[in-house]
């Protein structure tokens, strides 16, 4: 077992409880928190992949502000307990293994397919880490429009953000 | 030191996306709804960066740039929208706004 | 033995870890006591003077009084986060001094040669920034979970305040990024080597000077400290989020809004101000003995104030400060020592003259309401950090500067 795999098992592990927590919490605030937790193993999983820039990226913003946008509102709506709901018969006992076989299935023709085991190893692969200049490049040479069009719909949401935010005087 | 197969990265994604389905379909507040989304927004990131190192080429991080820019996009109006929803409907239950005229 | 030559890396790392955990925290501590001192001579008073000599010993008073003292918790708060706040913080707060270069001298460490820095990452200052901003959690989680409305506010005040001037610090700094070419720490403090003219040293708060102000101003409204403290102010909100929290996990916040404080002023000094390098030019080879002549100074004038002015038991600690800071002076002469210890001496000399700002304009203003607070960060400090991205790229595109 080397190292790559111990710490691929451990964080796939925090990544899928944290999940599993989300589903399972009776409050808002506790599947807030279990997601940031998957979204921080998720980062330590791309810098295990060699993104570096885009493990950071994913923890400035998706963990560092989006996730903390919806802390606010949980607690600016004093989110409290959630109501729980009886689940119906048939999604009890139907459902619920229907849909763990479905997941099983997927999972077992993703692990057989030819994509993951010839290239991790094979001659085009290689575990350098990606580097943030050739990223750069890339994203403002070839991608450059579709960054511009980014830019133009942030600033649509945050018009958008704050037109409906406003309190109608 | 070899490296892990990318197709464990590819099973992990499937299971996490599963995973945020299974919260959105049974989830009743709006906002864990919305954190669903968020999830399986993240899976499909994980499956972009695992091609990227697959292909060894930079435009699946590329993508996961955009998608990470396009969901905080998202989940500012969102989040403003439910916020607006709440403010009407003094619930925060999903069973509860289920009428398209206050 | 054979575990130390099998797993060399990670035997080295605990120990640096070790280490820097330790003189991190000693540091966090007498930095309490440097700010009590200060803002105290500038009012006019001692401060801390009667526990040990010159009040040495009041950093160790306060962490007995606060392990001593009563545990209340607030009932019906959510116990798992009302815990795993000041966990939080202090934790993060600590992590980001892994990424922090103290110098640039070789150690040997059971034999293996070791940089004096834990981890060096290819994207340093992005993780920096990383850690910081999940630093917002520890914060918001305490308000929230202390269940009570002084706190909640303050933690949302608070959490607001940080997220806000955390946008202008990001973009202040960039524009050291585009001049020094590269994230990582080495590299920036690399390229900050040579003078102007020949005396003036090439640090980049000389060409970034708009961005140094930027990142200064932001970095106090980041760490919540004045004149930005008003979420934790005693008049304002009791004590704000953290007014429900006592004994070691207020201690806890406590430390992690002074290692935040170092880290920042870390931070300014390797992006702003030549991190390890000194500020003198390396042929002038007599500047290698200020590190052990001026410990060596202190030392002669510690024994001159031991003599005349100490009695009793004072006289005996600062005794023992005079012997131990005569032995480091001597000790940074040796000539093995002598390289090693140049990089760490000026770099933490720059950090506590930064400190020492900080700690004046604690002393000296006063505090900004809310309203004016937010309008500060948003309307003026993040159109400046981006006039000054955008002249600092013009700057380049025009070619006056060559990209590092």
């Amino acid at each position: 077992m080397s190292l790559p795999f111990i710490l691929f098992f451990v964080f796939a592990f925090i990544a899928v409880m944290g999940a599993v927590l989300l589903i399972l919490a009776h409050e808002p605030i506790h599947s807030a928190l279990a997601l940031i937790l998957v979204m921080v193993s998720l980062a330590v999983l791309y810098l295990l992949l060699g993104a570096e820039f885009i493990a950071a990226v994913q923890i400035i913003v998706y963990a560092g502000a989006i996730m903390v946008l919806f802390v606010f509102v949980i607690m600016l709506l004093n989110a409290g307990v959630e109501e729980r709901t009886n689940w119906s018969k048939i999604a009890k006992y139907a459902g619920l293994p229907l849909g763990i076989f479905l997941l099983l299935e997927l999972a077992h023709f993703l692990a057989r397919s030819g994509a993951g085991a010839t290239t991790a190893n094979g001659p085009g692969a290689s575990n350098a880490a990606f580097s943030t200049r050739a990223l750069s490049e890339l994203l403002f040479q070839k991608y450059l429009f579709p960054f511009e069009a980014t830019s133009i719909l942030i600033l649509i949401a945050i018009l958008g953000a704050l037109v409906l935010a406003k309190k109608d005087s | 030191m070899t490296a892990v197969p990318i197709s464990y990265y590819l099973v992990l994604s499937a299971v996490l996306f599963g995973l945020g389905v299974v919260a959105f379909v049974f989830k009743r507040n709006i906002i864990t709804i919305f954190m669903a989304i968020e999830l399986m927004l993240n899976a499909v990131n994980l499956a972009f960066v695992a091609f990227a190192r697959a292909h060894n080429q930079l435009d699946g991080l590329v993508f996961v740039f955009f998608v990470i820019v396009v969901a905080a996009a998202e989940a500012a109006v969102g989040l403003a929208i439910v916020i607006t929803i709440v403010q009407n409907r003094e619930s925060l239950n999903i069973e509860r706004i289920n009428l398209l005229k206050f | 033995m054979e575990f130390i030559s099998q797993h060399p890396v990670l035997v080295v790392s605990l120990v640096k870890i070790v280490i820097l955990l330790l003189v991190a925290l000693t540091t966090l501590a007498y930095l309490t006591w440097f700010e009590r001192k200060v803002v105290a001579h500038i009012q006019s008073r001692w401060g801390p003077y009667y526990v040990g000599a010159h009040g040495l010993l009041q950093p160790l008073a306060d962490g007995v009084k606060f392990l001593f003292k009563e545990d209340v918790t607030p009932p019906s708060s959510d116990k798992l986060l009302y815990i795993l706040a000041p966990f939080l913080a202090l934790s993060l707060a600590l992590t980001t001094l892994a990424l922090i270069p103290f110098g640039p001298a070789t150690i040997y460490i059971f034999g293996q040669p070791t940089k004096l820095i834990i981890a060096n990452v290819d994207v340093s200052l992005l993780f920096l920034f990383a850690i910081t901003s999940i630093g917002v959690y520890g914060v918001a989680l305490a308000g929230w979970s202390s269940n009570s409305k002084y706190p909640l506010l303050g933690g949302l005040r608070s959490s607001a305040q940080m997220i806000s001037y955390e946008v202008a610090m990001t973009l202040s700094v960039v524009g050291v990024l585009l001049v020094a070419g590269s994230f990582n720490f080495n590299e920036i403090i690399e390229h900050q080597a040579g003078y102007y003219w020949n005396f003036i040293p090439r640090w980049h708060v000389v060409p970034q000077i708009v961005g140094f102000l930027c990142y200064m101003t932001c970095a106090v409204a980041e760490t919540n400290r004045v004149p930005f403290d008003l979420p934790e102010g005693e008049t304002e909100l009791v004590a704000g989020f953290h007014t429900e929290y006592s004994s070691f996990k207020f201690a806890m916040f406590f430390m992690a809004e002074y290692a935040n404080m170092i880290t920042v002023s870390c931070l300014a000094t390797i992006l702003f101000f030549g991190g390890w390098l000194s500020p003198f030019p390396d042929s002038w080879m007599w500047t290698q003995y200020i590190p052990g002549a001026g410990l060596l100074l202190l030392g002669i004038y510690l024994a001159y104030d031991t003599v005349r002015n100490m009695r009793g038991i004072a006289r005996m600690q600062l005794a023992v400060v005079t012997i131990l800071s005569l032995g480091i002076g001597a000790l940074c002469l040796l000539p093995s020592v002598m390289p090693v210890v140049q990089g760490p001496f000026w770099f933490l000399s720059k950090v506590l003259v930064i400190l020492f700002f900080y700690v004046l304009t604690r002393g000296t203003l006063p505090r900004f309401r809310y309203d004016q607070l937010m309008a500060f960060g948003w309307k003026l400090l993040l159109p400046v950090s981006l006039v000054n991205l955008v002249a600092t790229a013009a700057w380049f595109v025009y070619g006056w500067v060559k990209q590092g």
